[in-house]
């Protein structure tokens, strides 16, 4: 029959999964929300950008007066307020994504229970977004950096591996969680709690040379450790003592190497089993 | 009208085949959805009760089909769309669909009310399926539709109600997929939306689109569909004839209405308590008949065998037309209890000011301690013809309409 050949040939319905409905289809869903998202919350208001770069930038100010002035940590360290300013845009990152993810999923809850919406769409789009703040936020800390006179220098050029590590691990993060979350109702404010812990647990503040050698042993398991260190001696003081100088071992960068590899795993593991059932538990 | 609401649709290739379709939900008796409560007791498996929701469902939609899907709240008819729709994934069984298709499962879900009417269509289209290229071309068309220019840079949350349901439809309308699976949409909106919306239907039904819908309203089943599908209690109670399905719906809510005096929540049986022993029409002379003349009573006559004890039964007896909703609906009581064995007629004559043509009665009986069930039912129970010449109007209603000169001019 010629109407049987025109006909498009039947196929499996898929089923709901992270990238359900085409994989091109998600790209554009994922631009197209993290673009808007962005646009709203940047263009969207008077004053709109100067308030979010207002937020970090409060943090500096008072953290560099509380640490140069009250606990004088930063008054030894080479070029402090630059890398306090650096370190904390840069975890700022790390948080606002994370903390966004984790309620994402269930504060979509119409397009995840009514249409066919790729499920990882909607964690992703919260990191981009947030991706995309980070981009703007890193213009003014490279004119602070350049305006100190920090000098320009060939690891300058490793700041995308840097970005990208960091990108990964938040992103492997925020899938994690927002997938969890739909079923453990408390984890938003654990999680709350564990970033503060972890924003004192990463050498943000300070120097990780200044922390015992035992703290540091354990500090640098935590994947956030050794590359915030690599981004301070890449990008602001080459002069930093290299993680050898401070005595952590190979042994203990391949587990903190492992941690990071098995968080991202787990993450797009545990988002690929909870996303077909994601609708049915909201 | 434009469409033959009984004009049967040939049987085309298939658009979308459903194999045996299975889905448990599971219910947790307590919930445990917090992180800490798991640690607290990490040994305590929370109890589950598991819903069947579908059980075991197989049918075929064809290729611009009209097909719809009926059945009462939590009979899981939004479920087995919500996984042909790819939102729920199927316990087991296969689902196969020919072509693109876009699920509208509620108007304007994934709307954002800070983005402007533009930037929405484009997000929307996306999600209907279509791609960014062809969303961007297709929001004029779109904005025609919904009757909307000069509106599109305002933002959402500064249009009326009535404005978002026109452009959440405008924009499912022009995604064009191959097949459309609707929920309920025509719910909402005022009477002149509803009307759009049925012409929508019509004009979508002509060019050969294939519609799955989802709906409570038995007159639009019974219009726009080729085919119709009860479902209840997880399982096709009915499939074919759109009117055949209609009452089949009707029947179960005639049941669930009567009194309930047993627990709730009891699944619906289709136990037969009663035996059906005979049914016909009598003439003035008491022989079966299998026409009535115009204007002559219709004397019937129905025979009933007790299979089972009985308590509280009501039964209901439906006069209608071959196509379309009951022209008379008839209400009998039954003995309180009738025992096992016992037999029962149930006769006697109705006014016939029917015109003239083919008439079905259909039967149902429920009892009251098992609400929800019926325990007899039959549809198309008998069929007979009302003989006369032809008249126009459903009904030969007594009138004493009168035309009279009342002088002219001043008094």
């Amino acid at each position: 029959m010629s109407t049987e050949s025109q006909s498009p040939p039947l196929l499996d319905v898929p089923g709901p999964s992270p990238f359900g409905g085409g994989r091109r289809r998600a790209l554009e869903l994922l631009w197209i929300i993290a673009v808007t998202d962005f646009k709203k919350t940047y263009f969207g208001t008077a004053l709109g950008y100067l308030w979010a770069l207002a937020k970090p930038l409060l943090l500096f100010g008072v953290l560099l007066l509380v640490f140069t002035q009250v606990f004088r940590i930063g008054s030894d360290v080479p070029d402090y307020p630059v890398l306090l300013l650096f370190n904390i845009v840069l975890f700022a990152f790390f948080q606002e994504a994370t903390t966004t993810a984790v309620t994402s999923v269930v504060a979509q809850e119409g397009v995840v229970r009514k249409t066919q919406f790729p499920r990882a769409v909607i964690p992703l789009s919260v990191v981009l977004t947030t991706l995309f703040n980070l981009a703007l936020n890193l213009v003014v800390v490279l004119i602070f950096i350049l305006a100190w006179g920090v000098t320009p220098t060939w690891t300058w050029l490793l700041f995308p591996v840097f970005a990208a590590l960091l990108l990964v691990l938040t992103t492997g993060v925020s899938m994690l969680l927002s997938a969890l979350y739909p079923r453990l109702r408390d984890l938003a404010i654990i999680w709350g709690v564990l970033t503060t812990v972890l924003f004192y647990g990463t050498p943000v503040l300070y120097p990780l040379e200044v922390a015992p050698q035992g703290l540091r042993d354990v500090l640098v398991l935590n994947p956030l450790t050794p590359l915030f260190h690599l981004g301070r001696r890449w990008i602001i003081d080459p002069s930093a003592p290299t993680l050898g100088e401070l005595g952590i071992g190979a042994w203990q960068l391949v587990a903190a190497g492992a941690i990071f590899a098995s968080v991202c795993a787990l993450g797009v593991w545990v988002f690929r089993r909870e996303a077909p059932r994601i609708a049915e538990q909201l | 009208m434009a469409a033959n609401p009984r004009q049967q649709h040939s049987a085309g290739p298939v658009a979308i085949e459903v194999r045996d379709l299975r889905k448990s939900f599971r219910v947790p008796e307590h919930r445990v959805d917090s992180l800490m409560e798991r640690l607290a007791r990490p040994l305590t498996r929370a109890d589950y009760r598991t819903l069947d929701t579908l059980k075991g469902i197989s049918f075929d939609v064809h290729q611009g089909e009209f097909f719809g899907i009926v059945g009462r709240n939590g009979s899981g008819k939004s479920s087995l769309l919500k996984i042909l729709a790819s939102i729920y994934r199927a316990d087991a069984g296969r689902v196969r669909v020919a072509g693109r298709m876009a699920p509208f499962i509620e108007l304007g879900v994934g709307f954002n009310p800070e983005l402007t009417g533009r930037q929405n269509i484009e997000l929307n289209g996306v999600l209907m399926g279509l791609t960014r290229r062809e969303t961007l071309a297709r929001v004029d068309a779109i904005l025609d539709f919904a009757e909307l220019h000069g509106f599109d840079e305002l933002k959402l949350k500064n249009y009326s109600s009535g404005m978002l349901v026109r452009l959440a439809f405008a924009v499912m309308v022009q995604a064009e997929a191959d097949i459309m699976l609707v929920d309920e949409v025509l719910a909402v909106g005022d009477a002149a939306f509803a009307r759009r919306c049925m012409e929508v239907f019509r004009e979508r039904r002509a060019a050969g689109t294939t519609i799955v819908l989802v709906t409570h309203d038995m007159a639009t089943v019974q219009q726009l569909c080729h085919r119709a599908m009860l479902i209840e209690d997880g399982v096709i109670r009915q499939i074919g004839d759109p009117a055949d399905v209609a009452l089949a719906y009707n029947s179960l809510q005639f049941a669930q209405e009567m009194p309930a005096t047993g627990p709730d929540g009891q699944a619906i049986t289709a136990v037969h308590h009663l035996h059906l022993e005979h049914a016909e029409l009598h003439g003035a002379d008491g022989r079966p008949v299998e026409a009535v003349a115009a204007g002559d009573p219709i004397r019937l006559a129905v025979g009933l065998q007790a299979v089972a004890d009985l308590a509280g039964a009501a039964a209901r007896i439906q006069l209608r037309p071959e196509s379309g909703l009951p022209v008379g609906v008839f209400d009998l009581e039954l003995p309180d209890a009738i025992a096992r064995g016992e037999r029962l007629q149930l006769g006697g004559a109705i006014a016939n000011p029917l015109a003239p043509g083919h008439y079905i009665v259909d039967c149902f009986i429920a009892t009251e301690d098992a609400p929800g069930s019926l325990a007899m039912q039959h549809i198309r129970l008998l069929g007979f013809e009302v003989t006369g010449a032809a008249t126009d109007g459903m009904l030969h209603l007594t009138h004493d309409l009168a035309a009279v000169v009342d002088g002219g001019g001043s008094r």
